[in-house]
C-alpha cells in the first residue's frame, strides 16, 4: 500500500543521503522524495512517498526516527491531509492539436508557461491524481517530457507538524 | 604571544583535550599524512596512543577495549587508505552494537570532491555502518561534535561513531571551551521502561507453564547479568544465549540452556521450539538464531525487552514490546516479581515438569563429542583451556569452526569476559580484539581461540603484542582447512573441498618467534595440558598451535532453511 511520510529532519550535511541511503539499504522503495528547508532554517521537511505492507511500514518509520539527524516522522496516509504536487508537461502543440491542449488546460485551470510553434509548456499544480488525469489526457498529443515535483503534503487542520 | 593568543588550541589540541575531558586514556590508531598534527600533539599528551600495525587492528582493538570495560574505543586513522582500512572494524562493532569513537583523518576543506591524494568520502563509506558520523567543516562545531559523537555511541543502542576531520581544520586555532551537555533535537533515546508495560510482562511471565529466557548482547552491554542470574533464579526460568551473550550467564548453572539457533544445543533449541512463552532480553531474532522463522518458538506468546524500537516487530511479530534500557527494565521487573511471592511459589511449582522435561532433554542429547587418545580434538583443546584458565579470563575468538565450539564448550562464568564478531562474523576479530582487552585488564589472561586461515588475517598483531608486552596467549586449532566452510562443503556440496585448503603449511611456531614471542606445537593428546599451562605461565604473548582432527565438524547444525528443532546431531 501507498504512504505518504513528512520526516522533518536537521538541515545539514549528508542528511539527504542518510535518508535515501536508509532506503536503498534496507531495501525500502522510494516513489517519490521531495525536500526543501522549512520556515526554521535549521531545518528541512522531507516528503517521501512509498510502498510496502504493514511491517515494511512500521519499519521505516522506527528506521527514520532512529536517524540522529530526523526530528519527527509522520505516516500521514491514515490523517486527513493536504498533498499538492507540481508538474512541468512539455507537449506538441501542432496547429490541429493547439486548441485541445488548451482545453484540457483550461478544464484542469492548469496554465502555458511556454510557447513555441510547435509546442507548449503546461505547469500544472495539484492533488497527484489530478496530475496523473491530465497526463493522461494530454498524451494523446504527444508528450515530449514531463517532469513532477512529487507531492508534498500537509496535515489538514490547525496544527502544525514541529519539532 | 599575546594573552589572547595564549589561549588559543590548535583543532588537533582541542581533539586530544576533548577526548581526556572524556575521560579517554588509551587509543589505538595508526599515522599518516593527513593525522600528523594530531600525532604531533600526541607526543606529549597524556594519552596513551597503542600503534597496532594496521588500522583494521586498532579498531577491533578499541572494540575489545569497549567490550570489556564498557567504555567508548577510541580509534585515530589518516584519510584515504587509513579511513578505508577500518571500515571492516567499523562493521563489526556495528553490528554487534559496540561504542567507538573513530577519528579520521581528511584532505583540507578546500580539496574535498577534487580527488586529491588519499581522499577517501568516510562520511559517505560508513554511512551504512556506523551510528551516526560527522565530517567537521567548521573548526568551532569540533568540540560539540566530539561531544555528541561520545554521547551517541555509548547511549540508547551503543555503536561506532566516525568523525572525519580535515587537515586545515586540525592546524586552524580558537579558543576553546567544552560542551557540558549535548542538545539534539533528533535524539532522545527511550530509557526509562514503561512501567504498566513491564506490569503486563510480569503477569505474563507468572502466568506462563513453559516459559524460557531468550538473552542477546544487549544484556552484556547493560551489564544486567546480575538482574538476569537474580529473576531466573527466582522464577525457576530457563535461560538460554545467544552467541554475542554467551558469558552473561554463567555456563554451568542448571537453569543454562547454552547456546540456541544454528549450532545450539538440542535442549535449548527444543526448549524455544515446545515453550509457551518467550522472553527475549536484549536479542533481535537474528537470522542465524531463528532458523526457519515461522517455526520459531511457534507455540509461544513473545515478550521483548529491547533499548531500540527497530529491533521489535523486525523478524518476528512479538506480543508484548518493552523498550527501554535493560537495566531499568529488568530491575523494575525484579522489584515487581518480589512483591508477589504467592505467584513466584505457584509459578515455580506449575513449572516444574517443564524443568523436568528439559532434564530430559539434556539426558537424552547432551552437549559432547567423540573423544579420542590418539587425536587432538578441537573440542577437547576448548575444554582445557576453560578449565585451566582463571575464572575472569577473556576469550576472544576468530570466525569459524573454534568460533561455535568456543561457545559450546567454554565454560564462562563472570560478565564481559567473550568477545566474538557474532554479527558481522568477521575472520581476524580475535587477536586485536585481544590485544585491546590486555590493554583494559593488563593483569588478567587474555586468550584468542583462534582458527588457522582467521589468524593469518591480522597475525601482523603480534608485533604490537610485543611492542607493548601485552601477554596475550593464542591457541590455534590448526585443522589446515577453512574448516567451517569445508563443513558446508562436506555437508552440502558433495565433499567438493573447493579452496578450502590451506595447502601451505605453516610455521607457526617460527612466526610467533620471528616477532619476538614464544610459540609452542603440539599434536598430542597428552601435551594439550602441558602446552596451557606453560603458555600461561610465560609472561609474554605466546602462541600454541595444536594440530587437530582436520575434518571434525560442529554440531548440532540446523541446515539452512530448516526449523531450529530440525537440527542434525552429531553421528
Ligand atoms: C573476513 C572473512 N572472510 C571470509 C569469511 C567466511 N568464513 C567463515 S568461517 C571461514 C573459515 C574460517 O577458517 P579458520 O579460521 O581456519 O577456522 P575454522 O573454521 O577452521 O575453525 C570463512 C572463510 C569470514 N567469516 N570472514
Amino acid at each position: 500500500m501507498k504512504h505518504t511520510i513528512s520526516v522533518l529532519v536537521e538541515n545539514e550535511f549528508g542528511v539527504l543521503a542518510r535518508v535515501s541511503g536508509l532506503f536503498s539499504g534496507r531495501g525500502f522503495n522510494i516513489e517519490s522524495l521531495s525536500v526543501a528547508p522549512t520556515n526554521e532554517p535549521d531545518t528541512s521537511r522531507m516528503t517521501i512517498v512509498t510502498r510496502g505492507d504493514d511491517r515494511i511500514l512500521e519499519q521505516i518509520s522506527k528506521q527514520l526516527n532512529k536517524l540522529i539527524s530526523t526530528i519527527k516522522v509522520v505516516d500521514f496516509t491514515d490523517e486527513e491531509y493536504v498533498a499538492r504536487e507540481l508538474a512541468l508537461i512539455k507537449v506538441t502543440a501542432e496547429s490541429d492539436s493547439r486548441a485541445e491542449v488548451l482545453r484540457v488546460v483550461d478544464i484542469f485551470r492548469a496554465k502555458v508557461v511556454d510557447v513555441t510553434p510547435r509546442s507548449y509548456t503546461v505547469e500544472m499544480t495539484g492533488a497527484p491524481a489530478k496530475i496523473d488525469a491530465v497526463i493522461e489526457l494530454l498524451t494523446p498529443m504527444g508528450i515530449k517530457e514531463v517532469v513532477r515535483s512529487g507531492p508534498v503534503v500537509i496535515g489538514r487542520g490547525s496544527k502544525g507538524v514541529a519539532g | 604571544m599575546t594573552e589572547e593568543a595564549a589561549l588559543k588550541l590548535t583543532g588537533s589540541q582541542i581533539l586530544l583535550e576533548s577526548l581526556r575531558l572524556e575521560g579517554v586514556e588509551k587509543v589505538f590508531g595508526y599515522p599518516g599524512g593527513a593525522v600528523i598534527n594530531i600525532y604531533d600533539d600526541l607526543y606529549d599528551s597524556p594519552i596513551n596512543h597503542i600503534l597496532t600495525r594496521h588500522e583494521q587492528a586498532a579498531v577491533h582493538a578499541a572494540d575489545g577495549y569497549a567490550r570489556t570495560t564498557g567504555e567508548v574505543g577510541v580509534v585515530i586513522a589518516t584519510s584515504g587508505p587509513g579511513g578505508t582500512n577500518t571500515v571492516t572494524g567499523i562493521a563489526t562493532a556495528y553490528m554487534d552494537s559496540i561504542p567507538l569513537v573513530i577519528i579520521t583523518g581528511q584532505v583540507p576543506t578546500a580539496l574535498i570532491g577534487n580527488d586529491a591524494f588519499q581522499e577517501a568520502d568516510m562520511c559517505g563509506i560508513t554511512r551504512p555502518c556506523t551510528k551516526h558520523n560527522f565530517l567537521v567543516q567548521n573548526l568551532k562545531d569540533l568540540p560539540r561534535m566530539i561531544k555528541e559523537a561520545f554521547y551517541i555511541a555509548r547511549t540508547g543502542r551503543p555503536g561506532p561513531v566516525l568523525i572525519d576531520l580535515p587537515k586545515d581544520i586540525q592546524v586552524a586555532s580558537m579558543k576553546f571551551s567544552y560542551p557540558d551537555k549535548v542538545n539534539m533535537r533528533g535524539y532522545k533515546p527511550t530509557i526509562g521502561g514503561n512501567e504498566r508495560q513491564i506490569g503486563k510482562a510480569a503477569q505474563m511471565i507468572l502466568k506462563a507453564k513453559r516459559p524460557v529466557f531468550y538473552v542477546g548482547g544487549g544484556a552484556c552491554l547493560a551489564d544486567v547479568s546480575p538482574e538476569l542470574l537474580e529473576i531466573s533464579e527466582l522464577l525457576q526460568v530457563p535461560v538460554t544465549t545467544t552467541l554475542m551473550a554467551m558469558s552473561a550467564f554463567p555456563s554451568v548453572h542448571p537453569l543454562a540452556l547454552g547456546m540456541l539457533g544454528m549450532h545450539g544445543t538440542y535442549f535449548a533449541n527444543m526448549s524455544v521450539t515446545e515453550c509457551d512463552l518467550l522472553v527475549a532480553i536484549g536479542a533481535r531474532f537474528d537470522d542465524r538464531v531463528t532458523g526457519r522463522i515461522d517455526a520459531f518458538a511457534s507455540r509461544a506468546k513473545i515478550i521483548q525487552f529491547d533499548i531500540d524500537p527497530t529491533s521489535i516487530h523486525k523478524n518476528v511479530r512479538v506480543d508484548l514490546p518493552v523498550v527501554g534500557d535493560l537495566k531499568n527494565v529488568l530491575t523494575s521487573l525484579r522489584q515487581q516479581l518480589r512483591e508477589k511471592p504467592q505467584e513466584v511459589a505457584e509459578l515455580v511449582e506449575r513449572t516444574a515438569d517443564w524443568r523436568a522435561n528439559i532434564e530430559g532433554w539434556k539426558t537424552k542429547h547432551p552437549m559432547g563429542y567423540k573423544p579420542s587418545d590418539t587425536i587432538i580434538k578441537p573440542q577437547y583443546v576448548i575444554e582445557r583451556i576453560s578449565d585451566l584458565t582463571a575464572d575472569d579470563a577473556i576469550i576472544t575468538t576468530e570466525v569459524g569452526q573454534h568460533q561455535m565450539w568456543t561457545a559450546q564448550f567454554f565454560k564462562f562464568n563472570q560478565p564481559r569476559t567473550f568477545l566474538t564478531s557474532g554479527g558481522l562474523g568477521t575472520m581476524g576479530y580475535g587477536l586485536p580484539a585481544a590485544l585491546g582487552a590486555q590493554v583494559a585488564f593488563p593483569d588478567r589472561q587474555v586468550i584468542d581461540i583462534s582458527g588457522d586461515g582467521s589468524f593469518q588475517m591480522n597475525s601482523q598483531e603480534l608485533a604490537t603484542l610485543v611492542q607493548y608486552r601485552l601477554p596475550v596467549k593464542i591457541a590455534i586449532l590448526n585443522n589446515n582447512f577453512l574448516g567451517m566452510v569445508r563443513q558446508w562443503q562436506q555437508l552440502f556440496f558433495d565433499k567438493r573441498y573447493s579452496e578450502t585448503c590451506m595447502e601451505l603449511p605453516i610455521d607457526f611456531v617460527k612466526l610467533a618467534e620471528a616477532y619476538g614471542a614464544t610459540g609452542l606445537r603440539t599434536d598430542k593428546v597428552d601435551e594439550v595440558d602441558s602446552v596451557i599451562q606453560r603458555a600461561l605461565e610465560i609472561d609474554g604473548p605466546v602462541l600454541m598451535e595444536f594440530k587437530v582432527c582436520r575434518e571434525e565438524n560442529v554440531m548440532p547444525m540446523v541446515p539452512a532453511g530448516k526449523g531450529i528443532h530440525e537440527m542434525v546431531l552429531a553421528s
